[in-house]
Order: structure tokens, then sequence, then C-alpha cells
């Protein structure tokens, strides 16, 4: 087991590597750079803004002064903000995280209990009643989902805020909008998993051996049936964290999602890549968290 | 079941503690913090760095400049770091008269110094700054900027004393006090910044809270990322006693409809705008906090004058006429704009020539003059962003004209920088635009057009125009300089490099708590006024 | 002796796989009516607007004015907003665009990047994945790595980069295909756009899929039937194919029906964003994102096109959950 960590993470680091290299190079392929903008400027003080922040270097050498820094625990400072990277990516950290955390709590408690019941019953109203409900996270988009919660639960509750992210009663509205797709997903795999392994050989000479309806499932049947899920959320909690751009920007959350997004059509290089070193290093763990996981729950696949 | 009913008083909690009946806005009314909405996080604090009217916002409270804007005349200008000032008889000297007890927020003076070393750092070739174009004004500004020049002292800026400065300009500005006005001619605290770095280093972060400092009504509180940005009195400030706001809440909403529900929910006092589609719906139930009120700034249409298709001038106008402006404003941008007959906004006694206007049958007959029809149609794109209503707004023209024109009219949408580095590079055919003015003055809409200027991005030029534009800097009747402003106006229009469509209004909710704000053409009302009030 | 006359009378025929699947397909209620939907929802998006374009006058206005089916793209900046009528069946937009053709058209295109992508996304993944979860453990960190990688880097670069690569190629073939093949200018117009989102989007998608077609792999990889074949001597591609895929069939299907709506929901995001869709086409997902913003002025523009939406997402959720039970060998007879 330890074993098997360890590699898993001297090879994460090569990842997290390859995806700086690789992004680094890419944003800089794009159309225009920081210092585009809506008023034009004259060309020596484009080349001055350039020179400070190293652009007009070739990438290579931009690349080895950004490892350097790096190392040195500075992600250098944004061309588009007055704020060095770090600190940005400190201060919207924790709401990412916040949400990200409520948001899968909501998805796991609706996904995981609808998508059992929804097995158990299969065919039966239950079932089909459970998955509707558990659909409409994934067949209404979130940018519609936000504005309606807000608009008409969050304006008539008086303790609920239209927006904002002050206490943590503003966790709530956002998080149901942001679990409501992953635990949609949830449900879906859930059920489909719980499926497969109700029918197989193993349950059935467990039945017919007398044990309980309820051992059944819960020791049983569980284990084998959540294993789509379990792959499914490692992913799933990192995409949370930073696929959130609608949610933050129609709840006006101080997080990290919009920054892929504002980032890249700023064109802020240092914060974009600051950003994805983050993801790329939580993917790397949120991945090695569900195999350790999926290892734990399958006997069969810890090898000798 | 069971889970439900133990579920249910928490669930029913929000519900009953609706018993508190003062909404969350009259605390801070109470307070006296303002809660303002400001589309978006601030490029920075740094007054000689920034480019633009997000930051503009909040600069203004912190610092303040030689002059003040007025609360309700536009065209007013207060006391602010000067406590008086005059010009020579043809406005190329002007003397500031700094106020003697002015003060920096960590109680040091501000003194000609400041004023100095500010103008010197904004200047600096190796500083860099963007928006330093803005004090060409003074005599020898832009050599020193563009390195022609090395020594500072030759810039037309004295200290004659501690608290008198002197200015030179290149030529007759009647309209400085309202140059002032505008941050790039802030002072700032040499002290302070020296204290972090040299004078043009970058990336210094003094304008952090626990280390910035400034002169006006405000001080820096806080500054949360994309969060908000809180400012609060400043107690050193010469004039505190006329500050009635004890602080500002300046939150980063991009999202107009979050913005909206905000407002809605009585969680703020200001909004920054409203979107098109929310003005009819504001108007009818806000009736007292709907605002619309006349911005300095023009849309119109660029034609990229280098390419073939457009160089001959019946096309061009053809396309100008075809367009029923008034019908664009009642139904796509709603905001009760203006039609733009020029390009220079309406303001003061300046009237633009009435060139833009709406002729179906003409535009018909020029463009049949010009060699096309159904079997020979014009073919072009128009470049737009994908913005909120962009959209919208470009297949109303492509309409417009494919309805009344032959032509075929293919829109392409890029996202914000690609369109802004396509259309700096002359990558388009047609494409939208817009202009805001910096000052009150017909030149802010009139210099851009000259040749290489970086904001002209039409590859139009014309060396009358820039002569009409020379002179008129000369002159030193005003009334002459109006009509030689005008005439270059005329001129440009009748070249038609671009289409204008209509002038801004700024379209906004205001809390009736709020007191002493008056419609501003440059929405830059001064908060050293402002009051709460419930 | 009765039963051997009977038996000799009727031939015994076998039954494939397949239509037995069928019959347990028929026999779910929720299946049968979710497929019953979708032809409906094809028909629509599909069949009626070339109906509706057959014999229509050329002339848009008098085709607004007259035909009963509109051009989804005539704008009348008199009659924005207007209500359900005999004349616009689900009434105008903001820019006086019949709502009801734009719903068909927008149709087309959604399902078309739905399908489209989750093809590419599917034959990539599954493949990947399997190869993946059968490899030696090397092979498998390697490939899997990979994968992170691709993962990590940001969605929207790739997009932008994406389209803006292929927009120049695509203007070079759709010139090449107007000029020297003859193809309709119109028609290739209107896809060309489309294919850097399909691209785009199938290239994120298989991502997903390879990981979850790896777990599956992995799992059924250490049951008996399989060390049994390999015992047997049996070459490691036909374990593959012949004993491996067939018994993924049953989650890979109900993953691919989950991902056509999360592909269609991506191109809604990616709309709203400003990189998704672009003129003159529309979609679902612009139709979404535009009527949100109307959504307390006129919410007709958002509930109608959500509904189409939605029913046809719950359509396709429903048939794959038919699919899977229909598709289990070990499905139980009751």
């Amino acid at each position: 087991m330890l074993r098997i960590i360890i590699s898993r993470l001297t090879q994460g680091i090569l990842v997290i590597f390859c995806l700086l290299a690789i992004t680094f190079v890419l944003i800089r392929l794009m159309p225009g750079d920081p210092f585009t903008g809506e008023k034009s400027h004259a060309a020596h003080i484009i080349e001055k803004n350039r020179e400070n922040f190293s652009l007009d270097k070739p990438i290579p050498i931009q690349f080895g002064v950004y490892l350097t820094k790096l190392t040195q625990g500075d992600m250098g400072d944004s061309p588009t903000r007055e704020q060095k990277v770090s600190t940005i990516i400190k201060h919207s950290f924790p709401a990412s995280l916040i949400l990200g955390i409520c948001s899968m709590i909501v998805a796991i408690c609706i996904g995981i209990p609808a998508g059992v019941i929804a097995a158990l019953k299969k065919n039966s109203l239950i079932d089909y009643g459970t998955m509707v409900i558990a659909m409409i996270g994934i067949s209404i988009p979130s940018f519609v989902i936000g504005p309606l919660l807000a608009s008409y639960v969050a304006m008539n509750v008086p303790l609920l805020k239209v927006a904002g992210w002050g206490d943590p009663f503003d966790w709530i509205l956002p998080s149901i909008t942001l679990g409501a797709m992953t635990g949609a997903y949830i449900a879906r795999i859930t059920r489909g998993g719980m499926l497969e392994v109700i029918n197989q050989d193993y349950i059935r000479t467990a039945k017919a051996k007398g044990v309980s309806q309820f051992n059944l499932i819960f020791k049983h049947a569980i284990r084998g049936g959540i294993i789509p899920a379990v792959a499914y959320v490692g992913p799933a909690f990192a995409m949370l964290l930073t696929g959130s751009f609608v949610v933050e920007t129609i709840f006006q959350i101080p997080g990290m999602g919009q920054h892929f997004v504002t980032a890249t059509k700023d064109r802020d290089y240092f914060l974009l890549q600051g950003v994805v070193l983050l993801f790329g290093t939580l993917i790397v763990l949120a991945n090695l968290a569900a195999d350790i996981a999926l290892v734990l729950l399958n006997p069969r696949l810890r090898e000798a | 079941m069971r889970l439900a009913f133990i579920l249910s008083p928490v669930l029913l909690m929000p519900f009953l503690s609706s018993c508190d009946k003062e909404s969350p806005i009259d605390k801070y009314t109470e307070k006296k913090i303002l809660i303002v909405g400001n589309s978006n996080e601030p490029a920075g604090l740094d007054p000689q760095i920034v480019t633009g009217v997000i930051e503009s916002n909040i600069i203004t409270s912190l610092f303040e400049g030689l002059c003040v804007q007025h609360p309700s005349d536009s065209g007013g200008s207060m006391p602010g770091a000067a406590a008086r000032w005059d010009a020579n008889e043809d406005f190329t000297e002007w003397t500031f008269h700094l106020q003697k007890n002015g003060k920096w927020s960590d109680g040091m003076p501000v003194t000609t110094a400041d004023f100095l070393f500010a103008y010197e750092r904004i200047l600096s070739p190796d500083f860099a700054a963007k928006y330093s174009s803005m004090l060409y004004y003074i005599k020898n500004g832009e050599k020193f900027n563009k390195g022609e020049l090395k020594d500072f002292s030759e810039v037309g800026v004295k200290a004659i004393d501690d608290y008198t400065l002197k200015i030179f300009l290149r030529a007759p500005i009647p309209f400085l006090p309202h140059l002032t006005k505008h941050y790039t001619w802030y002072p700032v605290p040499k002290h302070t910044v020296l204290a972090h770095g040299t004078m043009t280093e970058r990336n210094t972060y003094w304008t952090a809270p626990e280390s910035m400092v400034s002169n006006g009504p405000f001080k820096l509180e806080t500054w949360k990322f994309n969060d908000r940005i809180e400012v609060i009195r400043n107690p050193h400030y010469w004039d505190a006693d006329t500050v009635k706001l004890n602080a500002i809440r300046y939150l980063p909403i991009g999202n107009k409809y979050t913005e909206a529900r905000m407002f809605f929910n009585d969680q703020m006092h200001v909004t920054e705008r409203l979107a098109p589609e929310m003005i009819g719906y504001c108007r009818d139930r806000y009736p007292r906090e709907f605002r619309q009120e006349v911005y300095l700034g023009c849309d119109f249409i660029r034609f990229n004058m280098t390419l073939e298709k457009f160089k001959d001038v019946r096309v061009r106008k053809a396309l100008s006429l075809a367009i029923d402006r008034q019908l664009i404003i009642d139904k796509v941008t709603k905001g009760g704009e203006e039609p733009a007959q020029g390009i220079v906004s309406p303001m003061g006694e300046y009237k633009t020539a009435g060139i833009a206007k709406h002729n179906a049958e003409l535009a018909s007959q020029l463009i049949a003059e010009a060699g096309y029809s159904d079997g020979n149609k014009l073919k072009f794109t128009l470049l737009t962003t994908d913005r909120d209503g962009a959209k919208t707004y470009a297949e109303a023209f492509q309409d417009m004209w494919q309805k009344i024109l032959p032509v075929e009219v293919s829109i392409e949408q890029r996202e914000w920088k690609s369109y802004q580095d396509m259309m700096s590079k002359l990558g388009y055919e047609m494409t939208t635009g817009g202009w805001i003015g910096d000052y009150p003055d017909p030149t802010t809409f009139l210099d851009m057009w000259k040749k290489g200027d970086g904001n002209n991005r039409t590859g139009w030029h014309s060396e009358e125009y820039e002569k009409l534009l020379g002179k008129a800097e000369l002159a030193t009747d005003p009334a002459e300089r109006i009509r030689l402003l005008r005439q270059a106006e005329t001129l440009f229009l009748n070249e038609h490099p671009i289409v204008p469509i209509y002038w801004h209004t700024s379209v906004y909710l205001l809390h009736d708590s709020v007191k002493n704000w008056h419609p501003l053409p440059l929405r830059n009302q001064p908060y050293k006024f402002i009051d709460l009030k419930k | 002796m009765p039963t051997e006359k009977n038996a000799a009378k009727d031939v015994i025929k076998g039954q494939s796989l397949w239509s037995d699947a069928w019959l347990r397909l028929k026999k779910n209620h929720m299946a049968v009516i979710s497929m019953a939907v979708l032809a409906l929802i094809f028909l629509l998006c599909f069949i009626l607007p070339a109906i509706g374009n057959f014999n229509a006058p050329e002339d848009p206005a008098v085709r607004a004015a007259e035909h009963w089916f509109k051009n989804p793209n005539y704008q009348n900046l008199n009659n924005t907003f207007a209500p359900p009528s005999g004349h616009h069946w689900l009434g105008t937009d903001q820019s006086g665009r019949d709502l009801f053709s734009r719903l068909l058209y927008g149709g087309q295109i959604s399902l078309l990047v739905g399908l489209v992508a989750t093809t590419i996304s599917v034959i990539v993944g599954v493949a990947y994945g399997a190869i993946a979860g059968y490899s030696s453990e090397r092979t498998d960190s390697l490939m899997m790595r990979i994968v992170d990688i691709l993962y990590g880097l940001p969605f929207l670069v790739l997009v932008i980069l994406f389209s803006l690569l292929i927009s120049e190629h695509m203007k070079e073939l759709s010139e090449f295909l107007i000029n020297d093949w003859k193809w309709e200018s119109v028609f290739v117009n209107k896809y060309a756009n489309l294919i850097p989102l399909f691209i785009a989007i199938g290239a994120l998608g298989w991502l997903t899929m390879a990981r979850v077609a790896r777990a599956q792999v992995m799992n059924i990889k250490k049951q008996d039937f399989i060390e049994a074949a390999v015992s047997l001597g049996l070459k490691k591609s036909t374990i593959l194919t012949r004993h491996i895929l067939p018994n993924m069939i049953g989650p890979m299907i109900v993953y691919t029906t989950l991902t056509v709506p999360s592909f269609i929901l991506t191109e809604a995001t990616l709309s709203y964003l400003g990189v998704g869709v672009q003129s003159p086409n529309s979609s679902w997902g612009i139709l979404l994102q535009e009527g949100s913003r109307y959504m307390e002025t006129n919410a007709r523009l958002l509930i109608v096109p959500s509904i189409v939406f939605s029913l046809t997402l719950f359509a396709l959720n429903f048939l794959g959950d038919g699919l899977r039970d229909a598709l289990d060998p070990k499905a139980s007879k009751d």
C-alpha cells in the first residue's frame, strides 16, 4: 500500500510539471497579451510593461525564470492586478474549499441514497420518482437554477441572502446549485452500480444463505455497488473546486473557479499558471484518494 | 418520514427569524456605510498605473487632486488639494496654491514635492505608465515620456515653495481644472512610495491596506480580492468635517442580474449599471430608485479603411443612413440613449453637426450608385465581442442592413482580448466599438483619430483634420476654439470612417437614502459630499 | 403422447442476445415512452423544418407574414416579445424572431453537438480506458498520468485555441467546398462553425469516460471467468474484446446516455461564456442563456426551452436505464 502511494506521488509531481509546462506554452499562444486593452498605449510603454514581466524573452527562458521563482515560493505577480498571485489564491481558496465541501456533501446526500433506493425499488413509481428529482440537477443548467433559487427562494426567506459570502447561511443556496448536478450523476451511477451488484451471483448466494435484507444491502451489495460512484467522486471534487465559475458569479462568491475564466480572458498568464498548478495538485491528490478507496473497497484489487 | 419530522424545525428556522423588520441596508444607512456596486475587481489602486473607470471610482474616494468635482454642476470645480488657483491671460501658465493644512492619512503634510514626484513618476519612461498621455498637456511632458528629454527639471511643473505649484502647458488649456480631477493628475505620498522601492519600481505593493497612505476623504481599510474593498474615514483629511459618510464598501459584482437582485433584496445602495433587459422592469417597479442620466460616451461602428471595398465614401454613407438608430435604442439597448448625430457627446455649449441620420431611400440610392445590386451584393463581416447583449446588438444591424441594402453580413463573435487584438491589428472588416470620454471637452473624442494614435484603429487619417485640431489647440478665444473643433468634427463625420450610433446614458438604481447624489455626465460624484439618511 | 407431437411440430427458434434484450426493453414502460418522446423530438427538429422549408417563399418578410413555418433568423424589432398566437405558435423573442422555429433549429444543433461529441468521446475513451485497465501496471500508470495532465489543462484555454486554430483551416476548407465542390454556402457555413466545438467538447469528455472504463475493466478482470480465459491461453486482445467488453456494455451504456446531456449542457455553458455556438447558429443552450436573462420580465422565453430541454434529457436517461436493464445478461426474469 505504502509503495503504491509513494510511486503515485512521484508520478504526480511529474504530471504537475508537464501540466505546468504545457499550460505555460499554450496560454502564450493565444492572441493578445495582458496589455492588449480597450485604450491603446504607445509602443514603448507596452514594451516596458512586457519587459517587467519577462514576456519579451524566449519562452524556455521565461519558464526557467518562473520555475526558479516558484522554488522560492513566489508564484509571480499578476500583470493585470496589483497583487501577488499567491495573495490572490490564498484569499480565494478558502471560499472555494468550503463551497466544494458543502456541494459534495449535498451531492452525496442526494445521490447515494437516491441511487440505492431507486435500485432496490427498480421499475416502480419510487424508482421513477426518485430519478426524476435527481435528474433535475443535470437537466437544467446551473445558470438557470441559480438565479431561480436566488430570485424566488432567497428573496422570500429573510435569513438567506441573494448573493454574497458573509455568514454560513450564504453557503446553502450555492451549494445546492453546484451540488445538484454532481448529485444527479452520483445518483445515476450508484443506481447503475447497485443494480449490477444486486444481480450478481454472490448476492444471490448470500440471500439464499438467509442474510437479512439490511445486511444484504449495507454489508455486501454496497461495497461493490458504489465503486463507480467512488471512481467519480475524486475528480468530481476537483472539478467542483474549480468549475464553479457560474455559481460564483451568480452568488458573488470570492472563490477560485472564476479565476480560470477571468485569467484566461484577461490573459493574466501568471494567475492562470498559479491556479492550474493548484488544480493539478488537487487532481493528483483526489485521484490518489479515489484509487486508494477503490482498493479498500474491492479486496480483489490488492495484488500480492 | 421520520427524518422530515426531525428536520422540520431546522428548515423552518430561516422563516421564523423574520421577526426582525429592519432590512440589512437600513443597518448600513444608520452606520453611514455606503455600499456601492463596482462591476469588477479593480486592476489596482495606484493612480499612476490604472486606466479604468472601476479603479477611478475607488481612487477618487482615497485620493484628492488639485480640484474636486462640484457635486451638482458638471462644469464646476471646487477646491481640493489646492485651495485656489489662477491662470495667466492665455491659459498657458497656471498657479495652484495648496491647502496649508493638507495632510496624508498618516499625518504627513501634502506638499508640492508630492505632486512633482507623482508627475515625474507617471511621465518616466522607465515606469511605463499606460495613461501617461493624460499629462502630455504639460510642456515637454511628451518628450520626457518618450525619452527624448532626460532632465525632468525641463518639464513644465515647478515648485515655487512647499505650497505653491506652477504648471506650464504646451498650449492654451482653459479646462485644466477639469483635467486635474482625473486620477492621473493625483499626488502620491512620496515618502510611502519610496519606502517600498524606487520611484519607477513596479510591484512594490505600497497600495496594500497595511501600507497605503492617501490624501482624500477616506483611507483604505480592507482589500479582499473579488470580495470587497472597504475605505473608512480619513481623520487627517483637511476637510474632514464636511465628510458625512463613515465608510464606503465597494462590491465587485460582475453579473448585472446578481447586482440587480442584490439591490432588490436590500443589500446595496447603488448599482453600477442595469442590464438592458431589466431596464423596463426596474423603471416600473422602482420608479423612485431608477436613474437614467446622460453619460459621456459614444457607441459607433468602425470601418477598416484600408480595405478596398470600403474606399467609396458612398458605401460608407449608405451603411450609415440605413440604420434606424431610434429603433435600436428602443428595442435593443433600451437605456433611453440618444441617437448620435456625431461623435462628440453633448457637452456644455458644444453642439455637434447633425450628420448621422436615418434615410433608407437615400441609402439604397447611394449604394446603387456605388455599383452594388441584388446580383452583386456587398459582402462583409461585422466583428463583435462576447459581452452581454453584444450579439443581439450586432444581429440588429445585420438585419437592418440586409433588409434595406444589397448586402450580405456575417457576424464574427470573439472573446474580449481576441476582439481587442483584431481591432488593433486591423484584422477586421467592420466592428462595433465605442469610446467613453475622460474629461468634459470635445478633444477627448476628437484627439484619438489622429494618425498613429493607438485608439484610432480604423486606418483613417487626414492632414486637414490634424491641422484643424492643431489650430484649435492654439486658439486663445474659447468661441473660436469651439468653432474650429466643430469644423474638425464635421470633416471627420463627412468622411465616415465610423458610423456613430448612440450617445450613452448611465442607467442604474440608487437607494433613496443616499443624499447629495446628483447626475453628472462622467458619473464621478464626489464622495465627500454624499450622505446617508433614512 | 401429446408433448412429443407438439415438440415435433414447433421448431424451437433460437433467441439471440439482442432479440432477448429487445423483448425486455419493450416491457419497460418508461423506456418505451422515452423512445417515443425522443422520436417525436427528432421528428420535430429535423423533419419538420425540412417540410416547412419546402416550397416556402424566398423573401423572409413575405414568409414571416404568410407561411406557417418561419425563418428562425428573421428579426422584426417592431414585434418583440409577442405572446403566442396563431401566427407565432410560441410567440417571439427579444428580437422579434419566431420562438417555435428557433426552438427547432436550436434543437438540431444541440442534439448534433451531443451526439457527435459523445461518439468521439466514447470511441476514444473506452478504447483508451480498456487498454489502460488491462495493461501492465507501468503502461496503465503512464496512460492514466497522461489523462491527469490533459484533465488539468485549463479547458477554456483549449476551447479558445482550438476554435481559433480550426477556424482558420475551416475557412479554407469551406471556401474549397463552396468553390470547388459547389456545396451550398449556407449549409457549409452553418456547420463549419460547429466542428471546432465538437472537437473541443469531445476532447474533454473522453477523459472521464476513460477513467470509468478503466475502473470497470479493472473490476472485471479480477473475476474468475477471466482468469479461466487466461489460463486457457487466449490472446489478450481476444479476452478484451470477447469477454471483458461485452460485460462492460451495461455501465458503459448508462454512462453514455449520461454523457449526451452533459455535453449539451457543456455547450450551453460555453455559450454562456461566449465561446460556444456562434452566430448565425443558435442552440438550446443559447436559448436557455438568453431566456434566463428575461426570467423576471418574460419568463416564457426561459420556460419553453427549459421544458423541451429537460424533457429530452429525461427521455435520454430513462432510455439509457431501459437499455441497461435490457442488456444485462444476468437480469432476473421477474
